[in-house]
């Protein structure tokens, strides 16, 4: 073949990495029933690509071709291996069997590959924090420094939870498969959880320097189209509206400087139409269905607010009456702080006040800065400022982010200034 | 697959309820049990004395060490087992959730080691 024939066969082989490994990996794990001999087969099937694609031509089915030498490549590994170690030679002879036909090349068939990958990375019987690195690395192709770099741990710590998890999978016999009917709600909730707990960690990164990891919140909406491509529930719809709605703020939601920008003080013009009105058609369809979850009410309500000028004109009529049925649905002390606020807004500070108070004499918010800084902001409006300090000065020792901290400083720097002026005055 | 099922139990609420409801969890684990066993999924299963019959043997550096009681936790004690025979986890974690025991304790589901 030409130079130049070559240099589009190795274009070829690198589109198709780009666009399909992640596919040919999932179909290969179900062929193998195994993690590594597949990572492994994937390597060698695209080595072989780089080899032979630009002599033989391109194949007619790549992903065909990819997953049939993987597989080769595979059963040859095994029967090398089977020299020392003899159980391996009867497992590469049952992988031979129907070997004849090219496996997964259809596909629909790839398709579900990638869900039971997805499900099966995201198995309630992994640690949470190993469900997460390891759909980023399987699934979403994350290299093991990506992911530590992203949540900021060592690679060596992501690398290991990544190890111990392959071992439960293969040990304890976490099958490749997609939930029957009967398990998919439970096991839905824990693969939605896993894609919004990996955009959240983009969106408002637990801690460090800055405030956002754009790259993490990209990868989760790619998850997220990808699990609505493959598995049209009403609540993966609903997950996915509210990433795209969240997303389409965070111009507005950092200052030039870093700092972080609440709700009420953002520069509208800086939000996403383009995302909002997606946003905002992905919440219709969900709301239309008759399943509505807790991600479908929360894009709801992101929905009320991306379609309004400004905070006050904002229907928080609407917002307290979703967040009504979210408590609901989904009870948590972090949704009823949050109804709390929205109250506020719609009856006054001394009625937002009331609720927080019954919520931190409870006891299960009394850690959570964001509370703290929510009843500061309350007494700050009703005029009552020593109250305002003492909970601001809770929140900032509760706070681990940068930006929070600079902003929680900054308010309360702002009240210090605002008892001056006031002195002056009397 | 063979899997081990540790049911773990509090025995203060096991003792606080009625004689009613104590009959009716036991009848409907005697159920469970009769279906898992005609449906080729169980292979034993044994109730435990209670907890403070337990002895916890250790060995370290060669040397026994019995203590009284269980190994677990003050507040749940095991309380009996199942060795069961399921497809993978899955199927495992279906029967396991669906003794009544998984109600007011909890199973802990060990795959059990097999041998070639």
């Amino acid at each position: 073949m030409s130079g130049e024939g070559t240099g589009l066969a190795l274009q070829a082989v690198d589109a198709v990495y780009r666009a399909d490994s992640r596919r040919v990996l999932a179909t290969l794990i179900r062929l193998l029933g195994d993690f590594d001999l597949a990572e492994e087969a994937l390597h060698d099937a695209f080595a072989a690509a780089t080899e032979q694609w630009p002599r033989d031509g391109v194949p007619a089915n790549p992903r065909g071709w990819l997953v049939s030498t993987g597989r080769f490549k595979a059963i040859d590994t095994l029967r090398r291996r089977a020299r020392f170690d003899a159980s391996l030679a009867k497992l590469a002879e049952q992988l031979d069997v129907g070997s004849g036909d090219v496996p997964g090349a259809n596909n629909e068939e790839l398709e579900d590959d990638r869900l039971r990958l997805i499900f099966t990375c995201s198995h309630p019987a992994l640690p949470p924090d190993a469900q997460v690195a390891l759909t980023l690395r399987e699934v979403c192709g994350l290299t093991t420094e990506e992911i530590a770099r992203a949540f900021l741990t060592g690679a060596p710590t992501v690398a290991q939870r990544i190890v111990r998890a392959k071992r439960k999978i293969r040990d304890a016999r976490i099958p490749f498969r997609i939930p029957s009917k009967d398990d998919l709600p439970g096991r839905l909730d824990s693969v939605l959880r896993v894609v919004y707990l990996v955009f959240t960690e983009g969106y408002a990164a637990s801690s460090g320097v800055s405030l956002t990891r754009p790259d993490l919140s990209a990868e989760a909406i790619r998850l997220g189209r990808l699990l609505m491509e493959l598995l049209p529930e009403p609540e993966v719809t609903g997950l996915l509206a509210l990433m795209v709605l969240h997303e389409a703020r965070r111009a507005a939601r950092t200052s030039p400087a870093g700092d972080l920008v609440l709700l009420d003080a953002q520069d509208r013009s800086l939000w996403n139409r383009e995302q909002i009105a997606e946003g905002v058609a992905l919440v219709e369809r969900a709301l239309s269905s008759r399943k509505i979850g807790p991600y479908t009410l929360q894009a709801a309500i992101g929905a009320v607010h991306a379609e309004a000028p400004d905070a006050a004109a904002t229907d928080w009529d609407r917002i307290v009456g979703l967040y009504d049925v979210l408590v609901r649905l989904d009870p948590s002390p972090v949704v009823e702080l949050n109804r709390a606020v929205a109250v506020a807004m719609r009856d006054g500070p001394m009625a937002g006040l009331a609720l927080i108070d019954v919520l931190l004499a409870r006891g299960d918010l009394s850690d959570f800065h964001l509370a703290h800084a929510a009843r500061a902001d309350m007494c700050r409006r009703l005029g009552r400022t020593a109250d305002a300090r003492a909970s601001y000065k809770r929140a900032l020792s509760l706070a681990r982010q940068d930006p929070e901290r600079r902003f929680l400083e900054r308010r309360l720097q702002e009240l210090q200034s605002d008892t001056d002026t006031r002195r002056r005055l009397q | 697959m063979k899997y081990l099922c540790l049911i773990y139990n509090e025995e203060e609420k096991l003792e606080a309820m009625s004689q009613t409801e104590w009959e009716a969890l036991v009848g409907e684990a005697l159920a469970y049990d009769d279906e898992l066993r005609q449906k080729g999924h169980l292979i034993g299963a044994q109730a435990l004395q209670p907890a403070q019959a337990a002895t916890t043997i250790r060995v370290r550096t060669g040397e026994v060490s019995t203590a009284e009681g269980p190994a677990a936790g003050p507040k749940e004690q095991l309380r009996g087992f199942m060795l069961i025979d399921a497809r993978d986890l899955n199927e495992a974690i279906q029967v396991a959730s669906k003794m009544p025991q998984a109600r007011v304790g909890s199973i802990e589901v060990h795959p059990i080691v097999e041998s070639e």
